[in-house]
């Protein structure tokens, strides 16, 4: 801490008006550096209440769901049956349908997400074009997902029904497929624009090389830029697994919300999250309540852990 | 009579309405090396890269004029083949990270999808490794990455990889700017066996050099070839008195 005494105050000329001036300067400063510890100590305490909020809500669930843990141990993730009426709470119709409908989304989004990646990086970073569809990937993430779950229940799902209907499955319409169409075009952008600024840190002097070697376009790509930016498609998918694994509302609307095990990818289900925001506010038990939560508690997990690994990839390769 | 390799006519080059090479008459003979020298931004890497059609890689650049390969117009030829018999070497050692020694000699071949034997794949590496007096340095190590060895070592790789193709014309853009003294010499004394095979045209900035390793020079300046002719005549006896600024140090 400064104190008024430590400034230099050195008065050359001792004139009453020359000691006055010196005395203004010695408190202008003073006041100075009492801002910047001001603005200092604010910018750590912001900080700091983000770091105690993350762990506070990791600290809520996990003792919110300490009383299911109890009752339930373990084998709550495996088990097959959720019939809260006969006190029964069993994960693993939920873990499947998380599962199931997000890496059936990754795969469906993966060619869009790429193939955007490369437009923008590679083949056309400037122009209108490039730019309006640049700035639409980029919107497809801001609009809200309730919007996406009532697109997918007016649009998707009477084309899915017709769909399942040609291919002799049983005529839903909702269901884990459903959600997996909308989850795909909802996961676009977050491996599309990571993947397009990977592909935009490809040194071209490499890129040069190979041209000079009589290579064309598609074989640059393919030998230099995708061998060279792997690492960050792949961070750019797991970022883009952990938003699908977590997706509430869009989820929530189309899937058709049955806790029974789904059957194909055609069947209705639930997924963690949508049980969630379905059931939790007629959780009239307090162990039905804590199951929800513990359920939570697992997608927080296993969110976090994708987000860490992709964040992880990520930093390895623009360190390099 | 020796036969002239590339020849251009009124050539000009720009990057949007930076009008950056202008109206270049240039006759290259075979198997000679040449040196194009200049001050920075006068245009001497822009029309090197012209020659093998790398200039157009970038968006906004344009060309014009007469631009031959053995009386063959290099702008009505495909690029993919203008640079197979065109090779080029860049001012910084760039072997691909990701591929070993052995493999990178070979990078052209597999870039352009050419299947070759076992064998002949051998031939063609120890072949153009020896050629760069790098097989014995790394014969022991062919499938080590390129990215372990040192700098001279690479930028040895890198001619080895282009001379892999059988071109006719090597271009070098400043090659050794991005070595020590002893790679410089190294790649230099190089130069003097490769053009028994090979035309090459090394830009360099350095005068030096220019003198040590060409047989004819050509002075760039603006944009535009101010004088070309023998090495030694533009060293000891230039015609334009801006080459006698330039070779005299007057500016840089």
């Amino acid at each position: 801490m400064v104190t008024r005494s430590d400034l230099p105050l050195r008065v050359i000329n001792s004139t009453p008006e020359a000691i006055l001036k010196a005395k203004k300067r010695a408190r202008r400063s003073f006041r100075q550096i009492r801002t910047e510890n001001v603005f200092k100590r604010t910018l750590s305490i912001m900080g700091l209440v983000i770091i105690i909020l993350v762990l506070g809500i990791l600290l809520t669930l996990v003792v919110q769901s300490l009383p299911s843990i109890k009752a339930l141990g373990l084998k709550y993730l495996w088990s097959k049956v959720w019939d809260p009426v006969q006190d029964i709470y069993g994960a693993w119709p939920f873990l499947l349908g998380t599962l199931l409908s997000s890496f059936l989304a990754l795969i469906i989004s993966i060619p869009f997400s790429i193939a955007v990646a490369i437009f923008l990086g590679e083949y056309h970073p400037k122009g209108w074009l490039p730019n309006f569809l640049k700035n639409t990937v980029e919107l497809i993430a801001a609009v809200p997902s309730v919007i996406y779950g009532f697109w997918g229940l007016a649009v998707l799902v009477p084309i899915v029904r017709s769909f399942e209907s040609s291919i002799g499955v049983e005529p839903v319409g909702v269901g884990i497929f459903s959600s997996s169409l909308i989850l795909a075009v909802m996961i676009i952008p977050y491996a599309a624009s990571l993947g397009r600024s990977m592909i935009h840190l490809v040194p071209s002097h490499l890129k040069e090389a190979a041209y000079g070697l009589g290579a064309t376009r598609w074989e640059v790509i393919r030998s230099v830029v995708l061998p060279y930016t792997k690492s960050g498609l792949f961070a750019g998918i797991l970022l883009s697994l952990g938003r699908a694994l977590g997706e509430t509302m869009a989820v929530t609307m189309v899937i058709g919300n049955t806790s029974l095990i789904p059957k194909s990818i055609f069947a209705p289900g639930n997924t963690m999250a949508s049980v969630i925001a379905n059931e939790f506010t007629e959780a009239d038990k307090p162990v039905y309540l804590s199951a929800l939560i513990e359920l939570g508690l697992v997608l927080f997990l296993v969110t976090v852990v994708i987000n860490l690994i992709g964040k992880k990839i990520i930093d390895r390769f623009t360190n390099e | 009579m020796e036969s002239t390799v590339i020849k251009s006519r009124n050539f000009n080059a720009s990057f949007g309405s930076n009008h950056v090479v202008k109206n270049v008459n240039i006759d290259i003979p075979r198997n000679h090396v040449i040196a194009v020298m200049g001050p920075s931004g006068c245009g001497k890497t822009t029309y090197l890269r012209c020659i093998n059609r790398m200039h157009e890689l970038i968006p906004g650049a344009s060309s014009s004029g007469e631009m031959k390969l053995n009386d063959e117009d290099v702008y009505q030829m495909h690029p993919i083949f203008v640079r197979l018999k065109i090779g080029m070497v860049f001012q910084r050692p760039n072997p691909f990270p990701n591929l070993s020694i052995y493999d990178n000699v070979i990078a052209g071949y597999k870039l352009n999808g050419i299947k070759l034997p076992k064998a002949e794949r051998d031939r063609i590496v120890e072949h153009s490794l020896t050629r760069v007096a790098l097989w014995n340095e790394v014969k022991d190590s062919l499938n080590k990455k390129g990215s372990f060895l040192s700098g001279g070592q690479q930028q040895r790789l890198c001619i080895a990889r282009a001379v892999a193709m059988e071109p006719e014309v090597l271009l070098f853009d400043e090659p050794t700017s991005a070595l020590d003294p002893i790679s410089t010499s190294t790649v230099e004394e190089l130069f003097h066996e490769l053009k028994v095979n090979y035309t090459l045209i090394i830009v360099t900035h350095n005068m030096q050099q220019a003198a040590r390793v060409s047989d004819k020079t050509a002075f760039f300046f603006m944009g535009e070839l101010v004088e070309y002719d023998d090495t030694k005549i533009m060293f000891t006896n230039p015609k334009d008195n801006r080459t006698q600024n330039y070779i005299t140090g007057r500016f840089s």
